[in-house]
């Protein structure tokens, strides 16, 4: 069957004044239909330029070079202006980091989720504000009816963000792209807000490709992963995969650093060094300066995403490793190590 | 706090800045040397001087200064400005008849620069760095630098004397008449011209820096057509800024009727003002620049009433 959405090669870069920054680069993954995916990785490694690239709403100096973005078999990237805003707020729903900036500070609330419905649905203004008071309900805001003329500044951060997922879901999308959704938010709004988002994805099985730079977000919620690493996919499995057999050094990275959700700590110190500058990427295995088995041949040789297991479902994951098409002399010397609190939390999540 | 409590507190806090505007431009008048009795004197040389006493006498100018301003204060308190000394007429009759005509020049001068502001602004924004957003800052750049007794006699020069599509001389017409148009157009684009410049670089700026904001990209996110984003979510939240300089372009675009209507022969307060300035005509002036002042305290309450009806944020605070 069909992939719902499908992302072939995708190259998207930015034009700026100190050169070309390529910030996608070659990326290529699928999400099924109802499918919770993962997109992890630090910040500056390409999330949010994927997201929007989906929608096409990357702007100058950005541009999207190549690639196709299959949904349903249909290239977003060959469609029209007036196409693709059909699928925009529609099929697509975008969730933003910061919903206090997403929304516009001078409408309420309550119109800003009727106009897409209007626009979309071609609903009257009655029947969009109907349903706006039954989604603002569903997403957890009390006394709807009578919160739907608030303004933003008059909701707290949490219900800001409840109503930014109305608004994304306003129109019944296919997929749902939330971008660090609860990054902005304090511990207990951002476990509550995880768990609204998984109750109403399940609900209306709508695919979701949740970004973060957080595995443990990805844990809780997540089918599958893909991970970052400047612009590059560098893994990709299925979060029972990635927790128990990690594949990528920079994975096995990421890991060790998990915090619990929702704590602020700084998550990526065990990785020492920082991404590097996009415009002069390095050569070979872009990891390389960072990774703790980098070899010679890391230097030269540009490893390729090769499939190193399978699932149960096919082949599944993934890695972008010099050692999976043995190239490697001294191999990969990782033992990975689950601590409980994580593994209850993998596990719970498979038997439910 | 109400709406209607906050526009009495602003009018009564305007009181002060009156009564201080009232004291400088009497000792501005009693600084500079000469008064009417010297200027109706010079006029007719053959006045005898104990006329010349007499009349003084009359008018009270032989008070001393803080006497003469206790008398006129008593007056303004009852609702009297005095006379126009050399015509015996009420100073309220006066000014009141010249009103509208500022007025409609003011408000024209005004729509005009809105007219043109707006779109430009919005335009220039739209297209930033291009073209056409190059051409609008040039075009603005010499709206805001050229002088506006300099553009009232080159549109003259061009359009009403070489091309002959606007009258010369004086209205000939009743003020709400509609072929008094044409008698209006030239000066209030003069009026109007440095106001839309200023106007216009504050919307495109304004409007430049929403268009990066996040609710720009998440009201895309949601399939609205660019006309909607544009028109809808970001140009309220542009024209806020715009209304925030909105007062201070008012008084110059009441600033600038003074020079425009003296070019154009326009019989409106400015160049009322600026007769009443020759002859020593202080309670004329006085009540002239007390309204003015007023007037501008006014277009504040206005611009700060807009400001709260375009930003919910402003309003609670109301
Ligand atoms: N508007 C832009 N102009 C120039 N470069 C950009 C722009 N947006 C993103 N980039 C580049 O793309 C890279 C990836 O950004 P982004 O996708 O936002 O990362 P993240 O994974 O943190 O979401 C950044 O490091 C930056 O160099
Ligand atoms: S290719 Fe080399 S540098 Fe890159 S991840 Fe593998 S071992 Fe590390
Ligand atoms: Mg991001």
């Amino acid at each position: 069957m069909m992939a719902l959405l499908e992302v072939n090669d995708l190259t998207v870069s930015f034009y700026t004044q100190e050169g070309v920054v390529t910030a996608v680069d070659d990326l290529s993954y699928t999400i099924e239909r109802g499918e919770k995916f993962g997109v992890v990785g630090e910040s500056g490694a390409g999330k949010s330029v994927t997201a929007l690239s989906l929608l096409r709403l990357i702007e100058s100096p950005g541009e999207i070079e190549s690639g196709e973005i299959l949904l349903d078999g249909d290239d977003l990237l060959e469609m029209t202006t007036e196409e693709i805003r059909q699928i925009r707020g529609n099929r697509i729903g975008m969730i933003f980091q910061d919903a206090q900036t997403a929304l516009n500070p001078v409408y309420t609330v309550g119109e800003q989720i009727s106009e897409a419905i209007r626009h979309h649905l071609e609903y009257d203004s009655d029947e969009a504000r109907e349903r706006s008071i039954e989604l603002l309900d569903q997403v957890g805001i009390p006394d709807a009816e009578n919160r739907y003329s608030d303004y933003p500044h008059e909701f707290s951060g949490g219900m800001q963000q409840r109503a930014v997922i109305a608004m994304a879901l306003s129109c019944d999308p296919d997929v749902l792209i939330a971008d660090e959704p609860t990054t902005a938010l304090d511990v207990t709004t951002e476990a509550k807000i995880l768990d609204l988002l998984e109750d109403l994805t399940d609900e209306f099985d709508t695919a979701i490709q949740l970004i973060t730079h957080d595995l443990g977000v990805v844990a809780e919620l997540c089918d599958r992963v893909m991970v970052m690493y400047a612009g590059q996919a560098v893994e990709k499995a299925p979060v029972e995969e990635l927790y128990y057999d990690p594949k990528h050094p920079y994975t096995v990275g990421l890991m060790s650093s998990i915090p619990r959700v929702g704590d602020d700590s700084d998550r990526l110190r065990t990785i020492p060094g920082a991404m590097p500058d996009l415009i002069d990427t390095p050569t070979g295995c872009r990891f390389h300066p960072r990774c703790p088995y980098a070899e010679e041949a890391c230097t030269r040789t540009e490893p390729d995403m090769i499939t190193t297991g399978n699932g149960a479902n096919g082949p599944q994951q993934s890695a972008r490793c010099l050692e999976y098409t043995n190239d490697l002399q001294h191999g990969l010397g990782f033992d990975v190590t689950i601590d409980d609190d994580l593994s209850e939390r993998v596990r719970g999540e498979r038997h439910e | 706090m109400s709406l209607q409590k906050f526009i009495l507190k602003r009018i009564l806090a305007s009181v002060p800045v009156l009564f201080g505007v009232s004291v400088v431009t009497f000792a501005l008048m009693h600084i500079t040397p000469g008064d009417i009795v010297d200027q109706l004197v010079a006029a007719n040389p053959n006045v005898p001087s104990h006329e010349a006493a007499r009349l003084r006498r009359e008018f009270g100018l032989d008070q001393p200064v803080w006497v003469q301003y206790l008398d006129w204060m008593q007056g303004v308190l009852t609702g009297d400005f005095g006379e126009v000394y050399s015509s015996s007429r009420d100073v309220s009759a006066v000014v009141l008849a010249r009103l509208p005509e500022t007025i409609a020049l003011g408000l024209f001068g005004w729509v005009f620069a809105i007219l043109i502001a707006i779109p430009g602004g919005i335009y220039a924004a739209v297209n930033k760095d291009q073209l056409g957003d190059t051409v609008s800052r040039f075009v603005a750049l010499s709206g805001i630098s050229i002088p506006n007794f300099w553009l009232g006699l080159m549109l003259m020069a061009v359009f009403a004397v070489q091309l002959d599509w606007f009258p010369t001389l004086d209205p000939q017409t009743s003020l709400l008449s509609p072929s008094m148009l044409w008698w209006l157009i030239l000066p209030g684009v003069t009026i109007g011209t440095a106001a839309a410049a200023n106007m216009m670089r504050i919307m495109r700026t304004s409007m430049a820096e929403e268009l990066n904001k996040e609710y720009v990209t998440a009201a895309r996110a949601k399939g609205l057509p660019e006309r909607t984003v544009i028109l809808k979510h970001v140009l309220r939240n542009s024209l806020i800024s715009v209304t925030t300089v909105a007062a201070f372009l008012t008084a110059s675009i009441v600033a600038g009727s003074v020079v425009v209507e003296t070019v154009f022969g326009w019989p409106g307060l400015g160049r009322e003002l600026i007769d009443a300035v020759h002859l020593r005509e202080i309670n004329l002036i006085l009540a002239i620049t007390l309204f003015t002042g007023f007037f501008i305290v006014l277009a504040n309450l206005l611009a700060d009433i807009v400001y709260a009806l375009l930003d919910p944020r402003i309003r609670d605070e109301y």
